[in-house]
């Protein structure tokens, strides 16, 4: 165990926990969805409108996303961390994954709760 | 240590073709990059392929019936099928590497036996909704 003490670093445990507690949620969003899509009715516009249409159903795939944007900052950081080796570069990759994370989560909020 | 390993120069880098060709990787190490390759593809383009037929699906009767037509051409049925080669890989890979998280098969016959299952596995997924979209 890792014993030095400076403030602000948390030696990645935070993220490697972070990122399988969000991987744990995606597994149980992904088996609900695949029940309703192949266990009800013939999918059609209707069936489909009001499959998003139930708050529950909102609100888990609003939580899907969120853990799949955190998830995949994690995943993502420590892809650059590991090939991008100057650092603006890796810098600007950075924050352009942020944007686009950002914005997944933005546009569906936007999707959901039109 | 023997002296002769000690005066090889270290590090060693390897180059892309080294890796593809001359090195045989086992197979977690497979699994490994391929979950990074099949994690990257989804984080982009894949979510935001996604996101658009969810917007377009969800927005009206009209925007339904045009992802429906879409999805039948080949060109977005190849689109589908690599997406969902890349979920199973990432997911059943995901699965395997929380099971050595909890201390589960990480002995070396387990970890290559549950490292061929996640290949097949994920291929065989990939195969089944590829008989569903065709």
């Amino acid at each position: 165990m890792n014993k030095r003490v400076i403030t602000g670093a948390h030696y990645g445990t935070r993220d490697w926990l972070a990122q399988r507690i969000t991987a744990v949620i995606m597994v149980v969003y992904t088996v609900i969805v695949f029940v309703c899509v192949l266990g009800g009715k013939p999918m059609g516009y209707a069936v489909w409108r009001d499959l998003f249409a139930q708050g529950w159903m909102r609100v888990a795939t609003l939580l899907f996303v969120a853990s799949l944007a955190w998830h995949a900052w994690v995943g993502v950081r420590d892809i650059l961390m590991d090939y991008i080796k100057p650092d603006g570069l890796r810098l600007a990759l950075q924050v352009l994954t942020i944007l686009l994370l950002g914005a997944y989560v933005a546009w569906t909020i936007q999707v959901l709760w039109r | 240590m023997s002296s002769a390993t000690a005066r090889k120069p270290r590090p060693k880098y390897l180059s892309l073709p080294a890796i593809l060709f001359q090195i045989r990787l086992p197979l977690p190490a497979w699994v490994s990059i391929l979950h990074r390759v099949s994690g990257a593809l989804l984080v982009f383009p894949f979510v935001a392929w996604l996101l658009y037929l969810l917007d377009a699906s969800l927005a009206s009767q009209a925007g339904f019936d045009h992802i429906r037509h879409y999805l039948g051409l080949p060109l977005a049925k190849l689109g589908l099928l690599l997406f969902a080669w890349a979920y199973c890989h990432h997911l059943c890979a995901g699965i395997r590497f929380l099971l050595l998280d909890l201390n589960k098969g990480i002995e070396l016959g387990a970890a290559r036996r549950s490292s061929l299952i996640v290949l097949i596995v994920s291929l065989a997924l990939t195969a089944w909704i590829g008989v569903m979209i065709w």
